[in-house]
């Protein structure tokens, strides 16, 4: 036993600790923001210069990485297009891996400026979390893929089955109803790791993998030679759009990420591709003019530079490049993710 | 019991004053945290609060000790299955990994030079082996099981496939409480007759003390005569129907917790065994008693003070570790809790009632192991 000194002594150094500790905690929790453009974000990435954006690093299609460690698909390309328009370099993005279950928390916390994880657009997340979606980048549907061995054609087919599914999301709540109306049952398999899951599938564990169909697809393409063994059954039994989320709150940051990908679907629609861009510098079109930066002085209302599209366009491309480059190879048909005046959903508003 | 030296009232008084002033210090810090998050939760229009765990849960669940229909059932329900679900490791896992343990602790003291060495190997191979790879492991043996079709049979009525092991099951009548009540009642009469008859010389009784725990249920049951019905498992469609199951992923996980958990306790009970002084067994010897029973009336006793406490860590850090069971998709409670966090977006309540959980677990066992080390020390000499 210390002496009695020393016992005082040791209390009030811990009532000194706790009492400096509870100082820290009383501290604002975000410094004091110095005069900027009005957007905490846009601040946040100008200042670090880069754009910190979250995906989901594992899914064939929309953002995984090359032979190169260079992450590609839909949802990367998106991320690059965020920094060429705010910081005019596509390559200064920096890709922050999250899974389906920790990707709301990350951009809640702070930790990343932007969510591009192939995440489905429903009322009751953009009501609760405190997120929103700025646009739809993919327009998907559920699906189910079985190996070709089991004899099954039809989700119909399925009642009794065992089906793996990713937990925490919006697949798992759309088959939870399919099956419930159709009077079927099943067994899940959740499983949060992306490769245990298509392990289960492929060891038998699963009669089912069911996942939004372009990732099914995206599956299938990886699985090379053996692709022909599965079978990807016709019915889409959800409306799965997919999009880019932000923090709420930061209004300026939600209409960068949305005009850049308008910018895009602008682009396909007159024509202005990575290859042709520079040829449209003296143009007449006024379309083309404003959307290139040449006249409006749109980007500042923005709060980017006036040749913001006009470097999402030179150094990513339009709607059509990306998907040519990220879908297209999965032999994924455009369908719905075509521009609207080809039958498909992607509309712009004017750039004006 | 220490005593504390005499200390003055004023400084008693002092002291009391700083703890107290401490721990004021400490409650204004949860609270400003908490007013801090709920201030900014609100600013964000993030949903708070526990009135999600009433709505209905969209969660599918695959094995459930309690009705579950998702979609219909309530998030509180489905937590309150993902509670039983790591318990229904938890529990056989503490049980099987102290027998094993024990076992191999004690063949590592063992005079035959092969055993001794084969449970070496073992508490090293499985100990210096992370956990998480363990599971993934066993996860993919089990996987390799044939598919249902193709299924093997040990037994008659018993499948083992890659969907798990399917057992026939014994339907459930009215009457099989009072039973079950009865071999309860019968355990505890045996447990209280062994420890009386343990040391009597004549092997009739000693075989008697144990003669309640058969004896009460069948008893019971030829009062009662409730109907048998057994449920075979027929493959069906896709699956095996009726009977019970034990699925691949829970097989997988109590399986590595199991074994690794084991080799801790292998270590607890050598270091327990050997902190018996050597005269102990010699004594034991010269009294003409074999070595087995030496080692159970003499040296296990002894050495049990030492391996108690120690062990109560290994209990706790089992059901901590079950918490893995996310990655091999066996739905404990943190599983089904993230699922239900990233559904409902209330991180913070989700986040709090796994901590509750764990929290009033880990509690319940050292609390329960406390008071057996207490009742050893009592009998102390």
């Amino acid at each position: 036993m210390p002496p009695i000194a020393l016992r005082r002594w040791s209390g009030c150094l811990a009532f000194g600790m706790i009492l400096s500790l509870f100082l820290l905690a009383s501290l604002p929790l975000a410094p004091a923001r110095a005069a900027g453009s009005g957007s905490p974000t846009l601040d946040a990435v100008r200042a670090r210069g880069v754009l910190i954006c979250g995906v989901a690093g594992n899914a064939a299609g929309f953002s995984l990485p090359d032979s190169q460690g260079v992450m590609q698909g839909i949802d990367a390309e998106g991320c690059r297009a965020i920094a060429a328009a705010v910081l005019g370099d596509q390559h200064k993005v920096k890709f922050v891996p999250t899974t389906t279950e920790n990707r709301f928390t990350a951009l809640q916390s702070g930790e990343i400026d932007v969510l591009v994880r192939e995440t489905t657009w429903t009322l009751g997340r953009e009501a609760s979390l405190g997120l929103e979606f700025g646009v739809i980048n993919f327009y998907d549907g559920t699906g189910f893929m079985v190996k070709k061995s089991s004899g099954v054609t039809s989700a119909r087919d399925l009642d009794g089955a065992t089906i793996c599914v990713e937990p925490g999301t919006s697949t798992e709540l759309a088959i939870a109803d399919y099956f419930r109306v159709n009077n079927m049952k099943y067994t899940p398999v959740e499983i949060q790791d992306l490769q245990e899951i298509h392990n289960a599938f492929l060891s038998g564990r699963c009669d089912a993998y069911s996942t939004d169909s372009s990732a099914l697809a995206g599956f299938r393409f990886t699985q090379g030679a053996h692709a022909e063994d599965f079978l990807l059954l016709p019915e889409l039994i959800s409306k799965e759009p997919l999009g880019p989320m932000v923090r709420k709150g930061d209004d300026k940051w939600f209409d960068i990420v949305r005009w850049v990908s308008f910018a895009q679907i602008t682009g396909e629609e007159y024509g202005v591709s990575s290859h042709n861009v520079d040829s449209f510098a003296n143009t007449t079109n006024p379309d083309i003019r404003r959307l290139l930066g040449l006249e409006g002085g749109l980007g500042k209302t923005l709060g980017l530079d006036d040749k913001w599209a006009f470097y999402v366009l030179k150094q990513v491309g339009n709607t059509g490049e990306v998907w040519n480059r990220t879908m297209a190879p999965l032999g994924l048909p455009r369908g719905l993710n075509g521009l609207w005046n080809r039958g498909g959903l992607l509309f712009a508003p004017p750039i004006r | 019991m220490i005593r504390p030296p005499f200390r003055s009232p004023s400084l008693r008084w002092q002291a009391l004053g700083w703890q107290a002033l401490a721990l004021a210090a400490v409650a204004l810090i949860i609270v400003t945290f908490a007013r801090n998050a709920s201030h900014h939760l609100a600013a964000r229009h993030i949903a708070t609060g526990f009135g999600f765990l009433r709505e209905a849960a969209p969660i599918p669940i695959g094995e459930s000790l309690l009705p579950y229909t998702p979609s219909v059932s309530s998030y509180g329900r489905a937590f309150l299955i993902g509670i039983l679900n790591t318990l229904k490791v938890a529990i056989p896992g503490c049980l099987l990994a102290t027998l094993l343990g024990t076992l191999i602790g004690i063949a590592r003291i063992s005079p035959i030079p092969l055993l001794a060495r084969l449970a070496a190997v073992y508490v090293e191979g499985l100990r210096d082996l992370p956990l998480l790879l363990q599971l993934l492991f066993w996860y993919g043996v089990f996987q390799a099981l044939p598919a249902p079709r193709q299924s093997f049979r040990p037994l008659a009525g018993v499948f083992l496939s890659n969907r798990g092991m399917r057992l026939p099951a014994l339907a459930w009548q009215s009457g099989f409480g009072w039973i079950l009540l009865a071999a309860l009642a019968g355990l505890g009469i045996t447990i209280v007759l062994a420890r009386r008859t343990a040391l009597s010389p004549h092997r009739g009784r000693r075989l008697a003390a144990f003669l309640p725990l058969p004896l009460f249920p069948a008893l019971v049951f030829a009062v009662t005569r409730p109907a048998i019905i057994i449920e075979w498992p027929a493959l069906h469609g896709f699956n095996f129907q009726g009977g019970m199951t034990i699925s691949p992923e829970y097989a997988a996980l109590t399986t590595g917790l199991v074994l690794y958990t084991a080799s801790y306790v292998a270590e607890i009970v050598r270091g327990g065994l050997i902190s018996v002084a050597r005269g102990q067994w010699e004594a034991g010897a010269a009294l003409g008693l074999p070595r087995a029973a030496v080692l159970r009336l003499i040296v296990l006793p002894q050495a049990l003070r030492l391996i108690i406490p120690p062990m109560t860590s290994q209990y706790l850090n089992l059901v901590k570790n079950s918490s893995l069971a996310v990655a091999i998709g066996y739905q404990d409670v943190v599983s089904i809790a993230d699922t239900t966090l990233n559904q409902t977006g209330q991180a913070i309540e989700g986040i709090g009632l796994i901590m509750a959980v764990y929290l009033t677990i880990s509690l319940g066992i050292s609390l329960a192991m406390n008071l057996y080390n207490a009742r050893l020390a009592q009998r102390a000499r």
